[in-house]
């Protein structure tokens, strides 16, 4: 399956971008991930799901960069990655947004997302101090690519309003907006619709597969709503108590006995 | 009525990123710079020189470098005092090393010293934050005035310990010593004042200063979408002592031309700025100027109604001018904690309405 596969939509899913291998994260005693292995390929949206405390918000702190498990390897790109600092993780392609937002509260909508062109933006400071020739270029160009993505989101009428006047949907959609100016090669959602009514899901989800459709973005997302996750996703990592209980299309996770169980728990014997 | 943004359309993003992109506000600013460059210079006379604008002009430049630091890094200090004595002793070993150089260059240089040294104080904010940063920066403050008061090279052996600017002049004009004119001093603090807020507003409207920013609001988000944490925050320190250092070698060689450490940049004068950035608005250069005006000038305004009108003892006056001044900041910081430059953009966002609020 070296080479991918085709998505019941018919849509091509590539090559493997990230691959984690048996990592195990401990934190003391507690052991949040025991020894998971999966892909990530190109081009698809791949959801992680599970009960509370599984360990799938871990999960993504490690592909992040943010926690370094203490065994196991993380490829990307066919490669192992050396332990690196976030910013460094940043830098190689990988954006995500957080469970509980984590937006730049006292700046413009506008400035969080030009934020997220921070790897693209090379000119010095000296340059930036006199505001001439390269640094108001670099800062143009820039823009221009962030107004497509807030174009793409629909959010240009509150461009230049502080984020931290805006309602709890619209921060979540701004947020997407950051990660998305970076064009990242993937991007990791950490609970996109936690908190949202239905329609406010139905658009994020919308926004979710214009992503990926338009920019070929791949996409690793957590969420609790099983009807988006199944709708969404074209494969599926399940989590429980830290240890993988299924992997594979939304159907193989419907029908598997142990993710079943673990959702609506099972008599103890 | 007065101030309208209907109607001003732009059709660049150069254009819509700018300093100040509603129209009659970009008047009002050249307004302002004008009277500032071509008025004020012939009317001015020592008294309004040393009572009100040179210390306006210096602490302007202090509070901008200090804003940049704890209002757009969000990195507390305490050590502006130090920091400001840093500059002050490095134009000091300039002037007197090298007397044929341009004052222009020994106060920028002076400024560079002091970005490193406050670089160097910097360091520690990579792992410590909020109060326990501030105790690091105070410790900054005290040794710094210990330093400079203990090692004699510092002042040049000289016997009282003081600091005296010799006299230097720029393009034949004296611009420090006894016999400076007030119009060339007062010249000399407004160049680089203009200077130091250009460049503070071009940090802070691009790319350096919205990682600054990020890094103030959201440390560990501002990491994950790629602001290197150390790089950030170093420049933030860089920056800020750059400015601090320049109005430190002001304060001494224009304004005061005579120094003892402890007492002009002691502990007081790192308290004082910080009052500026607080009552002025954190994280706006507007409200630098404000705090720095309003520190300045409410003295002078309390002495002249107390002395002058009420006929009131000198003393008198004096005692109630700290009350006063400590009454009004914590009622600032009650009423608007974001300082008088929110004031100032409440007023602004009424006014762009009115008369017609719908």
């Amino acid at each position: 399956m070296e080479e991918g596969y085709v998505t019941e939509d018919g849509r091509k899913i590539g090559g493997v971008v990230m691959e984690m291998k048996n990592i195990t994260l401990r934190f003391g005693g507690v052991v949040a991930i025991k020894d998971i292995s999966f892909d990530i390929r190109q081009g698809e949206i791949r959801a992680i799901i599970g009960p509370n405390g599984a360990g799938k918000s871990s999960m993504l702190n490690v592909i992040s960069g943010f926690y370094v498990p203490q065994e196991g390897q993380v490829l990307y790109q066919g490669k192992p990655r050396p332990q690196m600092r976030p910013y460094e993780v940043a830098r190689q392609g990988i954006a995500r947004t957080f469970q509980n937002i984590a937006l730049f509260e006292g700046m413009s909508v506008l400035d969080n997302v030009m934020t997220g062109r921070l790897n693209y933006m090379k000119t010095g400071l000296f340059s930036q101090a006199l505001w001439k020739g390269k640094a108001e270029k670099e800062e143009t160009e820039n823009r221009e690519v962030v107004e497509k993505v807030i174009d793409f989101l629909e959010i240009q009428h509150i461009r230049k309003t502080p984020v931290a006047r805006l309602p709890y949907g619209l921060k979540k959609r701004v947020e997407l907006a950051r990660a998305l100016a970076a064009e990242p090669s993937l991007l990791l959602l950490d609970e996109p619709m936690a908190g949202m009514n239905v329609e406010e899901k139905e658009d994020m989800s919308r926004f979710i597969l214009d992503v990926n459709d338009e920019f070929g973005t791949t996409i690793a997302l957590i969420e609790h709503d099983m009807g988006v996750v199944m709708d969404l996703s074209d494969r599926v990592v399940v989590m429980d108590y830290g240890k993988k209980i299924g992997d594979g299309t939304p159907d193989e996770v419907r029908n598997n006995q142990d993710v079943i169980d673990a959702y609506l728990g099972v008599a103890h014997d | 009525m007065f101030y309208r943004e209907a109607g001003d359309f732009k059709v660049s993003y150069q254009d819509d990123s700018q300093t100040f992109p509603i129209k009659f506000d970009r008047y009002r600013y050249y307004a302002v710079l004008a009277f500032a460059f071509l008025v004020i210079p012939f009317v001015i006379n020592d008294y309004w020189a040393n009572a009100i604008l040179l210390p306006f002009l210096i602490y302007s430049i202090a509070a901008i470098g200090l804003n940049i630091l704890v209002g757009y890094c969000g990195q507390v200090s305490l050590g502006t005092g130090g920091f400001m004595a840093v500059g002050a002793y490095a134009v000091y070993k300039l002037m007197t090393a090298f007397p044929e150089v341009s004052m222009f260059i020994h106060v920028l240089l002076a400024g560079g010293i002091t970005a490193l040294v406050c670089v160097a104080f910097g360091l520690p904010s990579l792992r410590i934050k909020g109060f326990y940063l501030a105790v690091a920066t105070l410790a900054a403050q005290f040794f710094l005035v210990w330093l400079f008061n203990r090692v004699p090279w510092f002042y040049n052996y000289s016997a009282s310990g003081q600091i005296n600017a010799p006299e230097r002049d720029v393009f034949g004009i004296v611009i420090t010593g006894p016999n400076a004119a007030s119009w060339a001093t007062y010249f000399f603090c407004l160049i680089f004042l203009a200077f130091c807020a250009i460049v503070a507003r071009n940090l802070t409207r691009g790319t350096t200063g919205r990682t600054w920013m990020a890094i103030r609001d959201m440390d560990i988000a501002a990491e994950i979408i790629g602001v290197n944490p150390l790089k950030a925050k170093l420049t933030a320190f860089a920056v800020s002592g750059f400015f601090i250092g320049i109005s430190g070698a002001l304060f001494f060689a224009v304004y005061l031309g005579a120094v003892e450490v402890g007492e002009a940049f002691g502990i007081n004068k790192s308290f004082l700025v910080l009052f500026m950035v607080i009552i002025g608005g954190l994280g706006s250069i507007f409200g630098s100027f404000a705090g720095a005006a309003f520190l300045v000038l409410l003295p002078v305004v309390l002495k002249v109604i107390g002395v002058d009108l009420m006929g009131w003892p000198t003393d008198i006056v004096a005692h109630f001018q700290l009350v006063i001044v400590g009454a009004l900041i914590v009622f600032f910081l009650i009423v608007e904690p974001h300082g008088l430059a929110q004031l100032w953009r409440v007023a602004k966002e009424k006014l762009r309405l009115w008369p017609f609020p719908h």
